[in-house]
């Protein structure tokens, strides 16, 4: 699909919830000129320390001096890189589409396809969100297109390691 | 106990076993200075911060205790990012202490208001920003923990002065101890894989052409012991790196000196032959391997170094050993000892090496009356100060030759700058080892155009009466500059001629409060030296006025295969 998705690689960094660990992290990459294509981080249970998911578009070889570098900075406690086959990948996405009364129905077809849900209706633009697999994020996001969109965010992808991963 | 935080900054530096702090004060840092009078610690005060920075390097290196730095806010803290990088590149622990407006003024451009740990991530091993007064003790003690331990290096604290100006409120705290395990992403590993050691052992009996590659972690880990009895053990010759010149003693057989650019005909040869390279604290350093494809093309590689990022950054080993050089050096000769074989006969491997040795000597011009030779300053000097000599460099031409023409008997005798290149080192690093090691003659090997960098420094030496001594090796020109635009940009001289009449350094020196001297021939060479060595109440500086055209050879040009080494023209001579 994506031409440069055999590229795109996702990392899992545990860090310390401190001012500037971010910037540390993202430090390492743009001084490699490589793009960080997304990015969620939020605190864990335990306050103390954040779960960042990484996805970054690099060829192997560079990735692996990078999490090696990563992991040199004193505030990353631990980090691996996730395959796909592996892990439960989830992203969200919520966005206002310009929805006149005559095109809501439409709009509402879509919304029932792709079992996403209506977060409020205005005059003419509705607001709608969606949680799933970033690629069927994405596709939502692109069809929600042609309607024209007022805003939309995406959540960047986090993800986790599958239960059969916890078994073996 | 309630304190403010300046105290708990001295009182934290002195837990360290802080004796010395390399500074200059202004606004942001001023409260820390005040109780600095009351306290244990000697204050050197420099006339440039960059000078703090490389004295608390050279202090570091020669003694093996880190080496701390204090400066203000803003100008003080940019001074001081050269040090910083140089201390990355080379692994240096030190300890540098800035000073940071009130933390009510971050972030509003206020007066010296500069972000030093956004500066300085890229070239510190670890930053911290400190906004309250009760975190500092746990803060200091983990920065000197962090610099000290794993592969040492540079560590940055910025204090912000609200919390250690008495006046104001934020200063007040309580003074607890601090915790030793307060840093949960951070654990050096520092013994070996026992699997991997067998691995390696097993390499090592099987060679035919091994080489010890050893690097300045040799040195860090304090290894040197332990390197000699590998080597012994196993006849294996040593290869030392700039960064670990003195690591293996000079004068040992086994030992083959300084590979890479500048290294000798042997030492580079031996790697590009072994069929084995057992590489110690190194890093495949492009100016070591040439043309990374071309390098030591034969040889399987193990390669031990605390660091993981370094195994197989640059060439993927047969083995990668994480841990620490000395602890893995010893697991590896008691794994050997264990097997209790013969060592493998490896007399073949020496013979061709002694046969290289004695066919591509170092070589200059000795028999023509032309002008005076640098390398011949440097021999002088070897042959006339103590063995156990500190030495700094600059960076040049004269930096190579020193690492070539001295003999490094013993470890930590031998300060420059490698990773970063920093013209300027050697007057203030040399100060920094002086301090440390005040029972030890300490020379600076220094270049014309680096002296000119830092050389205000010696008004600091003089007013401390640190008596270090500077031979400058003064061809006018910005020399290794020169010789690559004499060998790969046709003759064409751009911007490398320096003056022979500017500055006067012997009016210099003395204004500076050292003893000057100058020297033309080489009948003065000798007793100038033995002049300067009777001078033990402040720095000397000596002008040798060397060869404007010597360069420096065997060279492998930049991005060649060391297979292409160029040697000097004269060994025809011969
Ligand atoms: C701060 C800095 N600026 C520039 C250089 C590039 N450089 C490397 S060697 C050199 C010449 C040094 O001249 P000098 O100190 O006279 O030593 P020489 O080579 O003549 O022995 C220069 C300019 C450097 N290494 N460091
Ligand atoms: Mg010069």
């Amino acid at each position: 699909m994506n031409a440069s998705a055999g590229k795109h690689h996702t990392l899992v960094v545990l860090v310390e919830n401190k001012a500037g660990v971010l910037a540390r992290i993202a430090g390492l990459f743009s001084r490699r000129g490589f793009n960080i294509v997304s990015l969620a981080v939020a605190p864990t249970d335990d306050e103390l320390f954040s779960r960042i998911t990484i996805v970054v578009d690099v060829k192997s070889a560079p990735l692996e001096q990078i999490v090696k570098q990563l992991d040199k900075l004193v505030n990353v406690v631990r980090i691996h890189e996730m395959s796909p086959e592996s892990s439960v990948e989830r992203e969200l996405v919520v966005a206002t589409v310009q929805a006149s009364p005559e095109i809501r129905g439409q709009v509402m077809d879509l919304v029932r396809i792709f079992e996403a849900r209506v977060l409020n209706v205005g005059t003419n633009a509705m607001m709608v969100s969606l949680s799933g697999t970033p690629r069927r994020v994405g596709d939502f996001a692109r069809l929600l297109r042609s309607y024209g969109i007022i805003e939309l965010q995406r959540s960047g992808k986090v993800a986790l390691d599958a239960l059969e991963q916890l078994d073996a | 106990m309630k304190m403010t935080g300046s105290q708990a900054l001295m009182k934290s530096l002195e837990l360290q076993g802080v004796e010395v702090v390399f500074g200059l004060p202004g606004g942001a840092i001023l409260p820390a200075y005040d109780p600095l009078i009351d306290s244990s610690l000697r204050h050197i005060l420099v006339r440039h911060e960059q000078g703090a920075g490389h004295m608390a390097e050279g202090y570091a290196q020669a003694t093996g205790r880190p080496g701390v730095a204090m400066v203000t806010s803003g100008p003080g803290a940019t001074n001081i990012v050269t040090p910083l990088c140089n201390a990355y590149m080379d692994s240096v622990p030190i300890v540098v202490i800035t000073g940071q407006v009130p933390y009510a003024a971050v972030g509003t451009d206020a007066f010296q208001e500069c972000d030093i740990t956004g500066i300085t991530h890229a070239i510190t091993k670890h930053n911290f920003l400190v906004s309250e007064a009760q975190e500092l003790p746990q803060i200091i003690h983990d920065a000197f923990y962090i610099a000290t331990t794993g592969r040492p290096g540079p560590v940055l604290v910025d204090v912000t002065k609200c919390i250690i100006d008495p006046n104001n409120p934020r200063s007040e705290m309580t003074w607890r101890e601090p915790s030793e395990h307060n840093l949960p992403g951070y654990n050096p590993k520092l013994k070996g894989d026992p699997e991997l050691i067998r691995q390696a052992v097993e390499l090592i009996s099987a060679s035919e052409r091994p080489v010890l590659y050893s690097g300045g972690g040799i040195l860090k880990a304090r290894a040197a012991e332990a390197l000699k009895a590998l080597a012994e053990l196993t006849q294996i010759p040593v290869v030392t790196t700039l960064m670990n010149r003195g690591g293996f003693p000079d004068d040992h057989p086994l030992c083959l000196g300084m590979p890479g650019m500048h290294g000798n005909y042997t030492s580079v040869t031996a790697m590009q032959r072994a069929d084995l390279l057992i590489a110690l604290g190194v890093r495949f350093d492009d100016r070591v391997t040439g043309k990374v494809s071309g390098f030591a093309p034969q040889a399987k590689v193990i390669h031990v170094d605390i660091d993981p990022a370094e195994l197989g950054k640059v060439r993927r080993p047969e083995v990668a050993i994480q841990g620490d050089c000395r602890i893995v050096i010893e697991s590896l000769i008691e794994q050997l000892k264990d097997l209790g074989q013969e060592p493998k006969d490896r007399n073949q491997w020496l013979h061709t090496i002694r046969q290289w040795q004695k066919e591509h000597p170092l070589v200059y011009d000795t028999w023509s009356d032309g002008p005076l030779k640098p390398q011949l300053v440097l021999e002088k000097l070897r042959d006339n100060t103590p063995d156990d000599t500190i030495v700094t460099a600059g960076v040049g031409q004269h930096q190579m030759w020193a690492s070539q023409y001295w003999k490094f008997n013993y470890p930590y005798t031998w300060i420059n700058s490698g990773g970063l290149g920093t013209m300027g080192f050697a007057v203030p690093a040399a100060i920094g080892a002086k301090v440390g090691r005040p029972d030890k003659m300490v020379w600076a090997v220094d270049g014309d155009g680096c002296f000119q960098m830092t050389a205000q420094e010696l008004v600091t030496a003089a007013a401390e009466q640190i008596p270090v001594k500077i031979a400058i090796l003064n061809n006018a020109y910005l020399g290794m500059v020169r010789q690559w635009q004499e060998m790969f940009y046709a003759e064409r001289y751009s911007e490398v001629y320096l003056s022979a009449e500017l500055p006067n350094y012997s009016q210099w020196a003395e204004a500076m409060g050292c003893v000057a001297m100058r020297v033309d021939t080489p009948e003065e060479v000798e007793p100038a030296i033995s002049k300067a060595n009777e001078i033990d109440d402040r720095p000397v500086v000596i002008d040798f006025r060397v060869d404007p055209v010597e360069k420096v050879f065997p060279m492998v040009p930049a991005g060649a295969s060391n297979d292409d080494i160029v040697e000097s023209p004269l060994r025809n001579n011969l």
